[in-house]
């Protein structure tokens, strides 16, 4: 008894989903690209793809609430729709990430160039990586790839740390670069942001896969046992 | 959490056919144990031998070690003195069709010669209220019989009958397969209601009922155990993929 129309309803699910990763993803990438670049025109082009990404999200969760409301998933179905319902969410603020990005490049552009501190396309790389990784992890629905996303948001937690030391002294020592200087603290932030958001995506695809809820350090672990009642009193 | 019934080692037969294998289970006292699985599987076989009924099917055997309470059911026991403690209640309302409401209570006190008119009274009064009945009957508890009420009252008044002679467990047999949507939300509640003083078994096809109303759920397949966990989690995360398989509808 398979579930066709059930079956097709998860398939355009996951595409849907894959194509909101899509432009969540490229979204970093342009904003990324106007930061090195100081691109006005990939700045809009950014500005115009957040409302399509914010009309993914709206389908996306549409057609998670009706397969909820009328199929009534149980099991590793019922985990891969609240799953996506929450990736969809992130994959939201990652598109609002981006933006927060271009406004400052926006506004970095009107300014003198600045020598600052701060390797942002290093970290813009991490974080970019960390998205497309952790959408791998749910193409695939592999735990242990999405599991490699976590290690990585030390790395990018720790370039925010270092930014926002050196970007502080370098205010501090030429007063008269502290606006690029905040705007590139705010741009570090925002990777940052973009990256914790990768890592909640790979925790919902481990919560998917494996049934484990790994958020905040906490695996719960789920046995299965012929007499519950004995073993768990 | 106590155990109200110990399952152990459970094989029953119809004819030379194995329905079910080597079944043990525990069962908690005072919840409610869904048991699902496709149909053949053995879920009523298990439920029907956990008050000798499945013996009554000519050819029909069982062998191992049921034990409710204090009273191991297949070593020396009587059947009738298995089904004073274990009451039943079937997939389709079966009340005494030419009895009165009243009558269909007291049926199984009477068959004991319990003769006590004052006591018979409080005893259909009480079951009759604890199978959310009573107000909706009391006033034609002896004008009309059994068979003049709604499937759903019907359904009740067949609860109320297994009740009446204070039963420890309640069998229930896919109990709401035949009601409509809001007399089944009526059962439901009343299994709610029903596990604060008795231990529910309760075998159902409805995947979204069992998650409702049973804290523990066993999945059954070709007579077999597959897996036996908290409802919750045989819902959401089960351990063995025949379970999955089964309650996402990839088979069944």
């Amino acid at each position: 008894m398979m579930r066709t129309r059930f079956q097709q309803g998860l398939d355009e699910l996951r595409g849907k989903l894959l194509v909101m990763g899509g432009l969540a993803e490229q979204a970093v990438d342009r904003a990324c690209q106007a930061y090195i670049e100081r691109d006005l025109q990939r700045c809009h082009m950014v500005l115009e793809n957040e409302s399509r990404i914010n009309a993914a999200e709206r389908e996306i969760d549409e057609l998670a609430f009706d397969l909820l409301a009328l199929q009534q998933p149980m099991a590793v179905d019922l985990r891969f729709i609240l799953a996506v319902t929450k990736i969809n969410s992130d994959l939201e603020r990652v598109g609002d990430q981006s933006v927060n990005v271009v406004e400052r490049v926006m506004d970095m552009i009107e300014l003198p160039p600045a020598d600052l501190p701060i390797d942002i396309p290093r970290m813009a790389t991490a974080s970019s990586a960390m998205v497309r990784r952790a959408l791998e992890s749910f193409i695939e629905g592999k735990a242990e790839l999405a599991q490699a996303v976590l290690e990585m948001d030390n790395v990018v937690d720790r370039m925010r740390d270092e930014a926002f030391i050196n970007l502080t002294r370098k205010m501090n020592d030429s007063p008269e670069v502290t606006r690029q200087a905040l705007d590139a603290l705010l741009v570090a932030r925002n990777l940052e942001r973009v990256a914790d958001h990768a890592t909640n995506i790979a925790e919902d695809v481990i919560f998917w896969v494996r049934g484990a809820d790994v958020r905040h350090n906490v695996a719960v672990a789920n046995s299965s046992t012929r007499h519950p009642i004995v073993d768990r009193s | 959490m106590g155990v109200a019934i110990e399952v152990e080692h459970l094989n029953a037969w119809f004819g030379s056919t194995q329905a079910l294998k080597d079944i043990s289970m525990h069962i908690a006292a005072n919840h409610a144990t869904a048991i699902i699985g496709p149909s053949g599987c053995g879920k009523s076989t298990y439920v029907r031998c956990l008050n000798r009924m499945h013996e009554t099917v000519p050819g029909a055997r069982a062998e191992g070690r049921v034990r409710i309470g204090d009273l191991n059911i297949y070593n020396g026991t009587s059947a009738t003195q298995v089904r004073r403690r274990v009451g039943m209640v079937f997939q389709k309302p079966n009340p005494f069709p030419t009895y009165s409401i009243y009558d269909n209570v007291a049926a199984g006190l009477k068959l004991n010669g319990f003769r006590d008119r004052r006591r018979l009274d409080e005893i259909v009064e009480r079951s009759l209220r604890q199978a959310a009945l009573w107000d909706e009957v009391r006033d034609d508890l002896r004008k009309k019989s059994g068979s003049s009420l709604s499937g759903g009252q019907q359904q009740r008044l067949c609860i109320a009958r297994a009740l009446a002679v204070q039963p420890q467990v309640l069998l229930m047999d896919e109990p709401a397969s035949a009601l409509d949507p809001i007399s089944t939300g009526k059962i439901e509640e009343l299994i709610f209601q029903l596990k604060e003083n008795y231990t529910i078994v309760i075998v159902t096809h409805n995947m979204q009922q069992a998650s409702r109303v049973a804290e523990f759920t066993g999945f059954f397949l070709l007579g077999e155990l597959i897996e036996f966990d908290r409802t919750e989690k045989i819902f959401t995360n089960p351990a063995d993929k025949r379970t999955e398989d089964y309650i996402t509808g990839r088979f069944g």
